[in-house]
């Protein structure tokens, strides 16, 4: 029986990837944020091959020129070439966003399959510490958090993972209640499987849909925050180009280069957009029929 | 469930709650890397300095004990007193809470007067151009770092366009306020607003098919009294709601806003602590912004009671 009910969810899965091939590119706001993401992340590989100059590279001479053959989009104050640490800046922001994803979203689908699945005191243990996370606004925590720790990128990783678990752990708990009193799970349970089988070869599979759709979403909120982080001063630190760091420096020339603060919040921007549309192509794409 | 019963219900269960967060505010200190009072202090810091602070704080103490002083001098209302300024971190964070409350009402009513025409076009509108037009919103302006926004707004309405609006400061009196918070309240109600209109959207798109809306339809109403009187009234309901669940996203938003424009409220004074290395204050802002939040979202779910009968039950 319950190699039965370990083919009847397999074939669910192989269903859902098939009609996944089958729509994606009729989706189009998953084509979109495809295409957008695609731009950027080819324009941050390929860094040295479409920048003119190295990012770090100061020429005092030539301090806050405005935009021109040789440097596309101007000069910041230390004379360094804006569009090559915009390029640069696409670099170390998006790697930091993908990985600072990465931690939250292993540790709160853990907690939430385990505390979906066991109930009782690991349950309400969870909910009151999710409810505690929950209460701290997240900008403030996560400041505070960087103050403790120190500024970093590896800080940060930290300071996200402790805010961020709470919402795959919501998400996945919330999942794994439903899931486990579906029919394959209670025959999967008749047929005297282990927890951990059960656990990770059924219910993980059909409950990580969602905390997947919402990783996407979550990495618009990391951006941000690692943005808002440089812009204070906390995020990651100079002379590595962030595009945080970037705004700060030229609000103090707004009047003379307004280029220098308004650029670097426009990659922000189509950045999250591409992400966003690709977070909802992806809940379309995987909502089942 | 009685309306009283709720109340009490619900206070129980905020409890618990406000507790782990003073917990988790008290461990902020135990977070830092190495020696808490040297790394505070600094290197230039002397020895005897350290191991005053040390003392001071009980820091040499085991954790309940520590936990233990801690929570004795919040119920006396004393946070610690900042290195700084060398006053209750309390009081500097009673002192500046005006600024910031004016934010967030402020920028709470602009989000919603941004947000709910946006809605009800949307969901009159379904599936045609408005309604995808206002879909995208949420789409776009999610993705708008505040801060970044904020820096926009000021080089648009306040360094051209004939200097319309002070670039920073708090100003005097009431209409200096008001003056000097439209821009920084319109920097945190833009970037509430997207979360807003799509809850909002979602809220009435259910009320309009719902059956009171079918059977004030099939009545006769015109539809514009179905939408005011019926439909309006009843997704008011999931507005409070809304408002007060983001209310954690409302205050974060006003930190960093408040930074832009250098607004000496809250979120300013803990930006500048981080840089005085302040712990006492930092740590202070920290509770206060999240026992805040927790009350506001027991008052939320008390007012959802009151309004909705059916929440009681649930």
């Amino acid at each position: 029986m319950a190699v039965a009910a370990e083919t009847i969810a397999e074939a669910t899965l192989a269903e859902h990837r098939h009609g996944f091939r089958r729509r994606w590119y009729r989706t189009p706001s998953f084509v979109a944020g495809v295409s957008v993401l695609g731009t950027i992340l080819l324009l941050a590989a390929l860094a040295p091959l479409v920048t003119t100059h190295d990012p770090t590279q100061q020429d005092l001479v030539n301090t806050l020129a405005g935009p021109s053959s040789t440097h596309w989009l101007g000069t910041d104050d230390l004379g360094r070439d804006v569009w090559s640490r915009l390029v640069y800046g696409a670099r170390t922001d998006l790697r930091v966003a993908f990985l600072a994803v990465l931690f939250p979203f292993v540790i709160g689908t853990t907690i939430g399959l385990l505390s979906g699945y066991y109930g009782r005191v690991v349950d309400t243990l969870t909910s009151w510490l999710v409810n505690v996370v929950v209460a701290f606004p997240f900008y403030v925590l996560i400041i505070a958090l960087v103050f403790v720790l120190g500024s970093g990128t590896r800080n940060i990783y930290i300071a996200i993972t402790i805010v961020g678990w709470v919402s795959y752990t919501r998400i996945v708990r919330g999942e794994v209640l439903v899931a486990k009193r579906r029919e394959y799970v209670l025959a999967a349970r008749a047929g005297g499987l282990s927890d951990a089988r059960i656990l990770v070869r059924h219910l993980l599979p059909n409950v990580i849909t969602q905390a997947i759709v919402f990783a996407m979403s979550d990495i618009v909120l990391d951006i941000l925050a690692i943005v808002t982080l440089g812009y204070l001063g906390l995020g990651v630190q100079p002379p590595t180009p962030d595009w945080g760091r970037m705004i700060a420096d030229g609000q103090g020339y707004l009047t003379t280069n307004w280029q220098l603060a308004t650029f670097p919040g426009i990659a922000v921007v189509v950045t999250a957009l591409g992400l966003s549309l690709l977070a909802d192509g992806l809940a379309d794409l995987l909502r089942p029929e | 469930m009685s309306l009283s019963g709720y109340v009490v219900r619900r206070l129980l269960q905020a409890v618990p709650v406000a507790l782990g967060v003073t917990i988790l505010v008290f461990l902020l200190i135990h977070l830092v890397p190495g020696d808490p009072a040297r790394t505070i202090l600094g290197n230039q810091a002397t020895a005897p300095r350290v191991a005053l602070l040390r003392h001071e704080w009980g820091l040499d103490r085991p954790l309940p004990v520590q936990y233990e002083k801690f929570m004795g001098r919040l119920v006396h209302g004393d946070l610690g007193s900042s290195l700084f300024y060398g006053v209750n971190a309390g009081h500097l964070v009673l002192q500046r809470l005006p600024v910031t409350l004016w934010l967030i009402g402020l920028g709470a009513l602009f989000s919603l007067l941004l947000a709910v025409p946006l809605a009800v076009i949307a969901a009159t509108h379904r599936d045609r151009l408005a309604d995808h037009v206002v879909r995208v919103v949420p789409l776009v302006g999610l993705g708008f770092p505040a801060f970044w926004l904020g820096i926009m707004l000021l080089l648009v309405f306040g360094l051209n366009l004939g200097r319309l609006f002070p670039v920073g400061g708090y100003g005097e009196g009431f209409f200096g306020h008001l003056h000097s918070m439209l821009l920084p309240a319109l920097t945190v109600a833009l970037g509430i607003s997207p979360i807003l209109v799509r809850s909002l959207r979602a809220g009435l798109l259910e009320v309009l098919e719902s059956d009171y809306v079918t059977t004030a339809r099939s009545k006769g109403l015109s539809e514009r009294r179905v939408l005011v009187r019926h439909a309006l009234r009843n997704a008011a309901v999931s507005t409070v709601s809304v408002l007060g669940v983001n209310i954690g996203f409302l205050v974060g938003g006003t930190l960093i806003v408040e930074r832009v424009y250098a607004l000496p409220g809250v979120g300013l004074l803990m930006i500048n602590s981080i840089f005085e290395r302040d712990f006492p204050v930092v740590q202070a802002v920290t509770l206060v912004f999240s026992l805040l939040v927790v009350l506001v979202y027991l008052l939320t779910d008390i007012a959802h009671a009151l309004l909705d009968p059916r929440v009681r039950f649930e």
